[in-house]
């Protein structure tokens, strides 16, 4: 008897244990890592829920939502270059405005304070009507989509599970896709593990890190590689004004958003018009390249040098740092993969 | 017989008009518990004449001919000024209207529950306030829905309101050779930038009833209504008369602040009736 009744134990033990490997991990929700600072995205007005993620993801990954069915954001927003779209200088189809620019990482979205290079949108919500509208991207129109979204069933159901009923409206299809882009977080990198002492860089690797804080950090600083202002880093001119287009302040022309240098060695080609393919060319730019144009930032031309005095080594060095900040977590995370 | 009871019918009827006219005279009847309704028409013009889309050719003040095919604003944050030197400002979240020409239904604003009271004027805002501009998209319902009631009114690559549209062609415009037409665009916005100042288009504009007021008063049937002109020629006349020939496209650009103060003049008074 007594070893029988240990013998059901002992089974409802493993039986138990068993389930719980096989259970998937319980959905944990946005959460700020601790050495970040605090996220700008107002959660407060909509809580990330597994269901709104979901939601969120399933539009992100859908071609309905242009105008024959062809793009989705996912078209230039690939995981496998943290949502970048990865080899293409200027993303495909585009109108005037977007076809000049280079699509960015969607990564961290929860701090950043301006969306697109120029920073014309201040809230991560007002972003999607831009990709859906725009009509040499996604070509859609929003009632259009909503139309689509209405007509699929498991759409209004995915829709009553994330905001309590079956009304298919533009502002909530707008706060899903801004639930799953701030899942999108990317702290997990060699970088990040050196700073939890999980992990420790070469000698190379921490020369490029020393050369980074002198050479680099000014503008792109902190954890998240970015001091979120905007400035002209000495490239050769184009038509583009940037930051002046919103601002309408001449000082502001040519001035870009400081782009974080996150997954970097993922995202190329480079700059807001991916001019250069890789970063041996950035890291040429600014040792050599770098443009005195009359909004060049005074960090580039200090005692009447052009540029960053870098030394081969220096460059070499740099992007071997550069390329500790590839997060394989983040950008393989099944759960943001399609 | 008969004509008595004319008489008396007739004298009904005067004491009925009467006592109606002293109650809206009569101050002492006004009881700010009470409410009522008023309208505020909006009727658009080019100069002396009725505003006609598409088929009217017009003359700017520099003579130049101009034919509109759009003309559409927000009026927001009405106030309405009481004859008591009062002001009662209407709900914030439901002073949200875009008046736009193609659509008669918009150029009527019915605002409700207003506390009695004789009203001597009207003050509201040509645009939308900053703090709107910036709200959370959830806050942002009707007309100001970026997606819906606010398409064609919102510039979604810089997050912001479209104060006042008009396009149109003239002669005096460029050649678009796509379509063979000379049109212009005058998309006016801006209400002074989310983070780093920039050109603030935001109009506050009072209109004055003159020696009418507008009584609201619970009882009544039918609402007072103020009629407003709008003359959209102003859009173009005033202290800078915009040169269509070198100003076809005017938006998010440092000159949209002439065009702004051009239109903050183009209300004025029609009448105001009370019945
Ligand atoms: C055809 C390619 C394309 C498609 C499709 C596309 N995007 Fe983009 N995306 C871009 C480009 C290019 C930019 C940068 C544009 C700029 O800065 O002017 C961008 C920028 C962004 C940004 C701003 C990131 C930052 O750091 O400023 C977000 C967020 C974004 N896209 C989300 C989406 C979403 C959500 C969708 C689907 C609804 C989508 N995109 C569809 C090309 C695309
Ligand atoms: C004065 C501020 C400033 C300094 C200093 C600076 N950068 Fe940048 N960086 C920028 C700006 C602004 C951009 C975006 C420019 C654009 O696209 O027009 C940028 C873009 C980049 C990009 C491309 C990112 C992308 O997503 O396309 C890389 C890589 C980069 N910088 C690396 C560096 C390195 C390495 C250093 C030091 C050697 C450095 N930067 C120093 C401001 C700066």
């Amino acid at each position: 008897m007594r070893a029988f009744g240990f013998i059901c134990v002992a089974l409802l033990l493993v039986v138990a244990g068993c389930k719980k490997e096989d259970a998937k991990t319980p959905f944990e929700g946005f959460a700020s890592p601790a050495n970040f600072p605090q996220p700008t995205y107002n959660f407060a007005g909509n809580a990330v829920t597994e269901p709104g993620f979901l939601l969120g993801k399933k539009l992100f990954y859908d071609g309905r939502l242009s105008r024959d069915g062809s793009i989705s954001c996912a078209s230039c927003h690939i995981s496998f270059s943290a949502f970048s779209h990865v080899d293409h200088s200027v993303s495909h189809g585009i109108d005037d405005r977007l076809g000049i620019r280079n699509a960015p990482a969607i990564q961290n979205m929860a701090w950043e304070r301006f969306f697109f290079w120029d920073g014309g949108v201040f809230d991560l919500d007002l972003f999607s009507i831009n990709p859906i509208q725009n009509h040499e991207e996604m070509d859609d129109t929003i009632p259009n989509v909503i139309a689509k979204l209405k007509a699929d069933p498991e759409y209004v159901r995915q829709f009553k599970a994330a905001f309590g009923t079956e009304d298919v409206t533009p502002t909530r299809m707008f706060q899903a896709l801004s639930q799953f882009m701030c899942m999108l977080v990317s702290n997990d990198s060699k970088y990040d593990k050196v700073l939890k002492g999980t992990a420790t860089f070469t000698s190379a690797e921490n020369l490029g890190k020393v050369a980074f804080e002198q050479k680099c950090a000014s503008c792109h600083s902190g954890i998240l590689f970015t001091d979120r202002t905007f400035k002209n880093n000495g490239l050769s001119l184009t038509g583009d004004l940037g930051r002046a287009r919103v601002t309408l302040n001449p000082k502001d022309d040519h001035c870009f958003k400081v782009p974080s240098l996150r997954n970097i060695a993922k995202t190329n080609p480079y700059m807001h018009d991916g001019r250069f393919s890789t970063l041996e060319r950035v890291l040429d730019h600014y040792a050599s390249g770098v443009q005195n144009t009359p909004t060049l930032d005074t960090l580039l031309k200090q005692n009447g040098q052009l540029g960053i005095a870098l030394t081969n080594d220096e460059k070499a060095n740099i992007i071997l740092f550069l390329n500790t900040l590839t997060d394989e977590t983040f950008i393989k995370n099944p759960l943001f993969a399609q | 017989m008969k004509t008595t009871k004319l008489i008396l019918g007739l004298f009904a009827i005067a004491t009925l008009a009467l006592s109606s006219c002293k109650k809206d005279n009569n101050t002492s009847d006004i009881d700010p518990n009470r409410k009522g309704d008023i309208g505020l028409h909006f009727d658009n013009r080019a100069g002396a004449q009725d505003l006609v889309l598409n088929t009217q050719t017009y003359q700017n003040a520099l003579g130049q001919d101009v034919n509109l095919s759009m003309f559409k604003y927000y009026i927001s944050n009405i106030k309405l000024i009481n004859k008591d030197g009062s002001t009662f400002t209407y709900p914030k979240d439901q002073s949200y209207f875009l008046v736009n020409e193609a659509d008669a239904n918009t150029q009527e604003i019915e605002l409700t529950n207003v506390p009695e009271g004789d009203y001597t004027g009207v003050t509201f805002t040509v645009g939308v306030d900053s703090l709107k501009s910036t709200a959370p998209l959830a806050e942002r319902t009707g007309v100001l829905d970026p997606a819906v009631g606010a398409a064609g009114m919102y510039w979604m690559w810089n997050s912001g309101y479209i104060f006042m549209k008009m396009e149109g062609t003239s002669p005096a415009a460029p050649l678009d050779t796509a379509s063979g037409t000379r049109p212009f665009f005058y998309h006016i916005g801006l209400f002074g930038g989310y983070s780093t100042p920039t050109i603030n288009n935001i109009k506050t504009v009072t209109v004055s009833f003159g020696s009418s007021v507008a009584s609201v008063r619970q009882a009544k049937t039918s609402a007072p209504e103020a009629h407003l002109y709008v003359d959209a020629l102003k859009v173009l006349n005033g202290t800078t008369n915009i040169n269509i020939a070198n100003y076809p496209v005017v938006m998010a650009n440092p000159y949209s602040a002439n065009i702004a103060n051009n239109y903050k003049e183009m209300f004025s008074l029609d009448h105001v009736h009370n019945d």
